[in-house]
Order: structure tokens, then sequence, then C-alpha cells
């Protein structure tokens, strides 16, 4: 689903991304991780294709086909969706409009999956404006289910969000990323930036990843990772030069 | 419903030009029209009862008492605009009375219509007599063979009675060569609500307006709503004045500017008169290329006890904004058309749905070519 190869990435003229190297499979959900600052957003970002986040080496293939020079709304159509950490508020447009611009859906189909995320009352205001953090990850969660990505990018989709909307923003997901159907049918793949791991409980993940300084410095089983972490924190990780 | 009484010289250019404006000329949502062809009154009923449509020549005739209503808002001798129009020797535009007590809620249509090269002269009179509610769209439009030498003079005075309610929606599409200077002014008694709502999205040559509400009856309330886009050539200076006279009064005044190479100089000014007013003005505006956008609102207090604030902004689409859509899917020019079409999205409270979706519709008539 996702190749990237060898990846070098620069913002604002600084190098934030050395070397990355990240595969993952059709049907598969890897976990990012790492410390504040050690460029798992910048990641993200890169794959989809935002101005500001230049690649200076390297490449991004998706789906086979080489991705790195393609605009934003072009890795979208081909079936990459992000969740975003801090979305802007966009004054006027209606977060009802901007789903069925996004998706051509009709306005019962739209309704159905907003009541699904307790979105419904929401669709006739301005988007995220004075939406509380759990209410913007609803938002982006909505937005993706209408979208239907083949590959999922979350970034920390568990914080701001409170206990009694963790589960459902956890069930959602694990439905974004084909968790409710059986292995061997599961096409959806996913990429998860978690620091607390709570995402962890409602989706079941096959790889994790952790990132220090920009490079990613080992891989392995991401709830073993995340137990590492909980007991003795990034400083090893930080010392690692495996 | 009566059909507008179309005169045969109308083609259907005329009539998609008076459609764009919210003009229906099957008359399928509207209760009265006045139509004006230059300076020829086609066409003044009206069948919501207790309201009245008329041409102001008729209405002066049948009614003197009228002469109180007549140039007291706006003087004669404001500016060469009020003097040309009093200096005609037959008055053109229509007057509209709603009764005590009435109330349309299919609205009623004003069209005026240029179709060669003169000065359209018009002289409104609109009165919402003690608990009467009018909804009126003024459809102002030219044909757009009409060139340099075409303009419109237009004088509206508006009276509000004790709890009574008027909103006025204009909308304009002129030709690139055409000057427009309306005059309006609007007096409110107690308890009286003044919604003003203008909308252009088309080429003109220079719109010029400074349209005046004075608030003399406690509690009542003016809104001005403007949503506008400056084509290069085009150049519109639009003003709103509220004067806050009576205890509890208070005023909103709202502009949404886009220039795409055009200027846009919008001025407001709420004035706090006595205390237990409020009144606040905003004004934001997007250059999208070139053009010229130059915002001065004032806020004039006189007293303790009077809360008026303002609110303006000159930008640019963030580049962050359009990429969030395109991450959903949308071309960038999709995603740059939907945040300005929900920039100019101005909801108003209180117009009924046939004018919202009128000014909806007369909003997404500049949906393309950003």
């Amino acid at each position: 689903m996702l190749d990237v190869k060898d990846l070098h990435v620069e913002v604002g003229g600084k190098k934030i991304l050395h070397d990355i190297n990240l595969q993952i499979g059709e049907g598969e959900t890897h976990v990012l991780m790492g410390p504040n600052g050690s460029g798992k957003s910048t990641l993200l970002m890169t794959i989809m294709g935002f101005s500001g986040f230049t690649v200076t080496q390297g490449s991004i293939r998706f789906k086979g086909k080489d991705v790195t020079g393609l605009p934003v709304n072009e890795r979208a159509k081909m079936g990459m969706g992000i969740m975003f950490q801090r979305p802007p508020t966009i004054s006027g447009l209606k977060l009802g409009k901007l789903l069925t611009a996004a998706s051509g859906e009709t306005k019962e189909e739209i309704e159905t999956y907003a009541k699904a995320v307790n979105m419904e009352r929401f669709l006739e205001r301005d988007i995220n404006k004075g939406f509380s953090g759990g209410e913007i990850k609803r938002s982006e969660i909505l937005q993706l289910s209408v979208q239907h990505p083949d590959f999922v990018m979350l970034d920390e989709p568990e914080s701001g969000v409170d206990l009694e909307n963790i589960s459902l923003i956890g069930t959602t997901i694990g439905k974004l990323l084909d968790k409710d159907k059986h292995i061997v049918h599961r096409k959806k793949s996913g990429l998860i930036i978690t620091h607390t791991g709570f995402i962890l409980d409602y989706i079941d993940t096959n790889q994790g990843h952790m990132m220090c300084d920009g490079m990613i410095k080992c891989h392995g089983a991401a709830r073993e990772m995340l137990k590492e972490i909980r007991e003795r924190g990034y400083k090893e990780c930080m010392e690692c030069r495996k | 419903m009566q059909k507008v009484n179309v005169p045969g010289s109308l083609t259907a250019e005329d009539r998609d030009r008076m459609a764009q404006v919210g003009i229906d000329l099957a008359m399928t949502s509207r209760c009265g029209s006045y139509l004006q062809l230059n300076q020829d009154v086609a066409h003044a009923t009206c069948s919501e009862s207790g309201i009245e449509v008329m041409s102001i020549a008729d209405a002066l005739e049948r009614y003197p008492e009228l002469e109180k209503n007549y140039w007291k808002v706006v003087s004669r001798d404001k500016d060469d605009m009020t003097k040309h129009v009093a200096a005609q020797k037959e008055p053109r535009g229509y007057v509209i009375i709603g009764r005590k007590g009435s109330k349309n809620i299919l609205p009623i249509q004003a069209c005026l219509y240029l179709g060669k090269e003169q000065i359209q002269s018009v002289h409104n009179i609109i009165i919402a007599e003690e608990d009467a509610e009018l909804h009126i769209v003024s459809g102002c439009a030219s044909a757009r063979h009409v060139g340099k030498g075409g303009a419109h003079y237009g004088i509206s005075e508006f009276y509000v009675g004790k709890n009574a309610k008027i909103s006025f929606t204009m909308i304009h599409t002129w030709g690139e060569e055409i000057e427009v200077y309306p005059r309006s002014a609007a007096l409110l008694e107690e308890g009286a609500t003044f919604l003003s709502n203008y909308v252009c999205m088309q080429p003109v040559k220079k719109v010029q307006m400074y349209p005046t509400a004075t608030l003399a009856g406690e509690r009542s309330v003016a809104r001005f709503s403007s949503v506008v886009i400056a084509s290069p050539g085009s150049s519109m200076d639009l003003g709103s004045r509220a004067i806050l006279a009576a205890k509890g009064a208070s005023a909103e005044l709202i502009t949404r500017a886009i220039t795409r190479g055009g200027t846009i100089i919008s001025r407001g000014e709420i004035q706090g008169k006595v205390d237990g007013t409020r009144g606040h003005l905003e004004c934001k505006g997007l250059i999208l290329k070139d053009g010229l956008i130059h915002a001065i609102p004032e806020i004039h207090g006189e007293v303790v006890g009077t809360e008026l604030s303002h609110e303006a902004a000159v930008g640019k689409i963030a580049q962050e904004e359009i990429e969030y859509l395109m991450a959903r899917g949308l071309s960038e020019e999709e995603a740059t058309a939907t945040i300005i079409r929900g920039f100019l999205d101005v909801k108003i409270q209180g117009l009924p749905d046939a004018l919202q979706q009128q000014i909806d519709a007369a909003i997404d008539t500049a949906e393309s070519g950003y």
C-alpha cells in the first residue's frame, strides 16, 4: 500500500526527517511513536503532500505509483486520508457542505454517517468553529468516513477526547480500517501516531515504529514498545545508536 | 396569482437578467410586483390583503397624506442625484404600504430595469404601519448591451412603524459601464425592525451609497448586510449608518467584500446617542488578486451606556484552509470556491426562506472564475 524509501524532508529550510524507510502492506495498521518534536507529524504531512514539507531525497510510493510530486488532492483521490490534529477553522463553511462537496453523497446518507459519531447537530455549523477537542476528532473521523480512504493517517486520534468518547472514536476508526472484518478480507491500511496508546485498545496493530530526531530508530510490536516507553521513557531510545 | 404584465419588447435575455436579481415573472413565489422599464411603469399590483403596491404617481394622487413621507428622510437637495430625481416632472418609482397588522410571507418584488443609455430615476416609499411585516426583494438590472451613459438614481424612504418589520433585499446585476447611486434612509419607531440586505456579484462601473437608519423608537433594531464582489474596473463605495437614538435600540452592520481586481470602499458608522444602546460593525474582506479594499468603520458614542464595537479584517485565503479541503479530495479551484462561498455565506435572521434562497442563488451566480 505505502512504500517510503530513503526519505529526507526539509521544513522552512531546516532538515527535519532523515533517511526514513517505511513499508505498510494492504490491511496493515502501523503505529508511529516518539517524543514530541521528533518528526512524526512531519512524516504524515509529507506523505499527504502538504506544501511546506519539501522532499529533498527519496520517494513515496502509494499503491505502486510514485506520488512524491503529486498534489494533495490527487493523493486523496488515490485513496489517502488524513485526520488533522489541529485543523483550521473556516468561517461560513458548514461541515455538512464540506461533506457533500468531498463525497457527493446525498443529504440523508451524510446524516446517517453523522449520527454514527454523534455529529448530526454540527452539520450546519461552521467547520471547527468553537468545536471542543473531542468534537474536532469526531468531525475529522466523520470526514474520513464519507471519504472512504484505503490508507488512513491518524495524528493522535485520542488527544483531547474524554473517556466516554474514546470508545466511540476507537470503534469508528476500527471500522475505517476494516477491523470489523476477518483478517483475510481486510483491505484498509493505517498509520497512527499515539502517545498514550489508548487507541490501541480498539484497534489491532501490526507493527510499531519509534521515531527520534527525525529518524525511525527501530521497529517492533507496538504494544510492547509502548510498554517500554511507559516504564522507561524515551531516554534510552534517544541514546540508542543501533 | 396574477402574472406580471410583461411588455412585448422584453427579450429572453432581459428575462434572464431579471431572474438573476430575483425577479419571478411567473409570480410562483411572490405576492406582489412592481416593474419599471427605463422610465415606464409596466406593472404594479399586490394580492396580499392589507398591502398595497402602486406607482408613486398613483400613490401621491390617491393618498394626499403621503406628502409627509415624501422627501422626508432623504432630502431633495442632499446631492446632485437627489436633485436630479427631485427635478423630474413626473416622478417614477413605487410605493408599498403595509397597513396595520398586515403581513406577507411570499415576498413582494420590485424590478427596476434599464434597457438603454439613460438615467433611470426612481423614488420609492415603503411604509410598514403598526404591527405590519413587509418582505421585499428589489431586483435592479440592466440589459447587457447598455453602455456608457446608463445610470440609475434611486431614492428609497422607509418608514417602519411601531412593532413593524421591513426586510429589504436588493440584488444588483448591472453592466461594466453603468453608474448606480441609491439614496436610502429609514426611520424606525418603537419596537421596529429593519433588515437591509445588499448583494452585488456582477461587474458595475460604479456604485455609491450610504443608507442611513435612524432608530428613533425604543428597542428598535436595524441590521444591514452587504455581500459584494468587485471585478476589474468596478468601483464600489458602500456604507451603512445606524443612528441609535432611543433606549434599547440596537444595530448590526455586516459586510463581506471580495475583490478580484476592483475597488471596494467599505464604510460604516454607528452613532450611540442615548444609553442602553448597542451596535456592532463587521467588515471582512478578501483580496483574491489585485484590487483594493479600504474599510472605514466608525463608531461614535456620545453617552455612558452605549456599547459599540467594530471588527474589520482584510486578507487572503489561507493556504492551510485550501489544503485542508484538498486533503478531502477537492481540487485547488474547488477548494478555493468552496471557501469563498462560505466566506460570503451570511445568514440573515428573520428573513423568509424564499428571500434567503434568493440571496444564496444570487451569490451562487459568481461561483465560477475566482
